[in-house]
């Protein structure tokens, strides 16, 4: 039997981590099938037919189905599901809201966040904030699976045509309305995908110190992070923060700025590729994951780092 | 109003976590157990709201062995008024813990339920929205702010690309994130009063519930090591090796 992706989407574009959702599930089966479920979600349905790793898409519209509430979604999902083995989807808060509602339906225990395919019923998870790695063997006969898009690359985004067949919507749930969404909107590179990724911490002491940051993320064309610290004093806002409960990213450099590196922020970012912390305390947990590590008051070695970096002129855009 | 809150005791959120040797799962002997940390948010806020006049009755219910007794006995020291627990060895799974409470739920007939997003042990994320697809309830998941308007909920939810607002009728499920609230320490005077508090105690195998796990954990490693880094005197070098010799800018 094929696979089931659910597509992660804004009703115009596929978000990124799609991308990388069909590569994981194109390792438990090579015949992955895709679910797009929205309004006027044409032009994404499209993008999604256009991935070589998807044989088929599934479109379902209808008005209640605009603002992505995992209640209205689930039947849908439910419904499809006795023609597939495998559901999966983004471990995202997408997918977070919405997968085990549906693994409830089907009575099937999930697995989530998954970081590799072993087989198409063995998979690799972190558990305590990824200070152990956990095999995991599925016995159910449908697996609802999340996948953790950072430990995937992104599949080709061309190439493919895909039929793209319509489905009936299932009906509303009614008990839960949508009021709003507020999207912080910003021309950087989106934190889970960026290449460069700056973050501050409890050491920034202020929000308004946060532009030491912005200015030094302006610079390296980098995405801006922060340790749950910084978000609970209101320094910034929670879509930027990393961690256990916050974002997983895998950037090829991570700046750590004034963070001092408890293990729930370091279970967000201990992949990066290159990892670099900035600290006044030497003894900072931080340095023990750093790469490059300096010990100095953030407040005279950002400024520095600007006039380091504007000597160069060769910074990678 | 009557609100339910399920609270799950895990390892302690600073305990240093080691792999067994034997590679079966993690050292749990002599080690600090604590409620799980959204956990303590979620009977923060209903107790704030049986404060506010809003509800009549906190219950705080945990599954799992008889040691999670002090979680539960933890939630009546912060004012919760009764307690739970199901009774249940062994590995439990997020399916099965859902299950449970849906038979708690079906017995007290809650308004309400809470609990924290996430247990910081399995890091699964489901039980809540499960508990809420076994019930056919509305879910609120990842809560930063909750307002109890008559009927219904207003919930505010921290979503990756930022905040989302939505209404949900009662009966509900939240599930709840730590900026949710401060939850408060309990005072000497009220763990004295909280021995006085009563905690029902049920079998889970009473419940008719079948919680034999569906996932066979195989294997519990530890995470790959990462290779020590080096502590560099200034900008400069910092900047000369990420070009150099690291090559990422």
């Amino acid at each position: 039997m094929s696979v089931l992706l659910i597509a992660e989407h804004n009703n115009k574009e596929l978000k990124p981590f799609t991308l990388n959702a069909a590569t994981a599930v194109s390792q438990i089966d090579k015949d992955v099938h895709a679910v797009i479920i929205g309004q006027n979600c044409g032009d994404a349905a499209k993008a999604l037919s256009e991935l070589p790793l998807i044989k088929k898409v599934i479109q379902v519209e209808a008005p209640y189905y605009e603002n992505f509430v995992a209640e209205n979604f689930s039947p849908v999902v439910v419904k499809l599901a006795e023609n597939y083995s495998h559901i999966a989807c983004s471990a995202n808060t997408f997918g977070k809201n919405l997968m085990p509602r549906i693994a409830a339906a089907l009575d099937t225990s999930q697995i989530s966040d998954i970081t590799k395919v072993i087989s198409a019923d063995t998979f690799l998870r972190p558990i305590y904030a990824g200070n152990a790695f956990a095999t995991v063997k599925s016995k159910d006969p449908k697996k609802c699976i999340t996948i953790r898009p950072t430990s995937f690359d992104p599949c080709e985004s061309s190439g493919g045509s895909a039929p793209i067949e319509k489905a009936e919507p299932s009906g509303e749930f009614g008990q839960t309305k949508f009021i709003k969404r507020e999207e912080i909107k910003s021309d950087r590179p989106e934190l889970g995908t960026a290449r460069v990724v700056v973050s501050g911490g409890r050491g920034m002491q202020s929000g308004d110190n946060f532009k030491l940051i912005t200015s030094l993320a302006d610079k390296l064309n980098a995405a801006i992070g922060a340790s749950r610290a910084a978000v609970d004093a209101g320094y910034i806002s929670n879509d930027h923060q990393v961690g256990q409960t916050g974002k997983v990213v895998v950037p090829d450099l991570y700046i750590a700025v004034g963070i001092s590196g408890a293990i729930q922020h370091l279970a967000g970012m201990k992949e990066s590729k290159v990892i670099v912390a900035i600290n006044k305390d030497g003894e900072a947990p931080i340095f023990s994951v750093a790469d490059y590590g300096l010990e100095a008051d953030l407040f005279e070695a950002l400024p520095q780092f600007l006039e380091e970096l504007n000597k160069l002129n060769t910074i990678q855009k | 109003m009557k609100i339910l809150v399920a609270v799950k005791r895990v390892i302690d959120y600073n305990v240093q976590i080691r792999v067994k040797e034997d590679n079966t799962g993690v050292v749990t002997e002599n080690v600090k157990m604590s409620t799980n940390p959204p956990d303590d948010n979620a009977i923060e806020e209903a107790v704030k709201i049986k404060e506010a006049g809003k509800a009549t009755e906190v219950i705080a219910v945990s599954v799992g062995e008889e040691k999670a007794q002090e979680t539960v006995r933890k939630a009546l020291a912060v004012g919760a008024d009764r307690g739970i627990l199901v009774k249940a060895d062994g590995v439990l799974e997020p399916l099965a813990v859902s299950k449970l409470l849906q038979k708690i739920v079906e017995k007290e007939k809650p308004d309400l339920v809470f609990m924290g997003k996430q247990a910081i042990d399995d890091d699964c994320n489901q039980t809540g929205q499960m508990l809420s697809a076994l019930l056919n309830w509305p879910q609120a998941t990842f809560a930063s702010k909750i307002e109890v308007k008559d009927k219904l909920l207003e919930v505010t939810r921290e979503i990756d690309e930022g905040l989302e607002t939505i209404e949900i009728n009662v009966p509900a499920i939240v599930t709840c994130d730590l900026r949710l609230n401060e939850p408060r320490y309990a005072s000497l005077p009220n763990i004295m009063k909280a021995k006085k508090k009563p905690i029902e105690q049920i079998n889970a195998s009473d419940l008719g519930v079948d919680t034999s796990p569906r996932i066979e954990q195989t294997k519990v490693e530890e995470p790959p090591k990462r290779k020590a880094g080096i502590k560099v005197s200034s900008v400069a070098e910092l900047v000369q090796k990420l070009k150099n010799e690291a090559k990422v800018i």
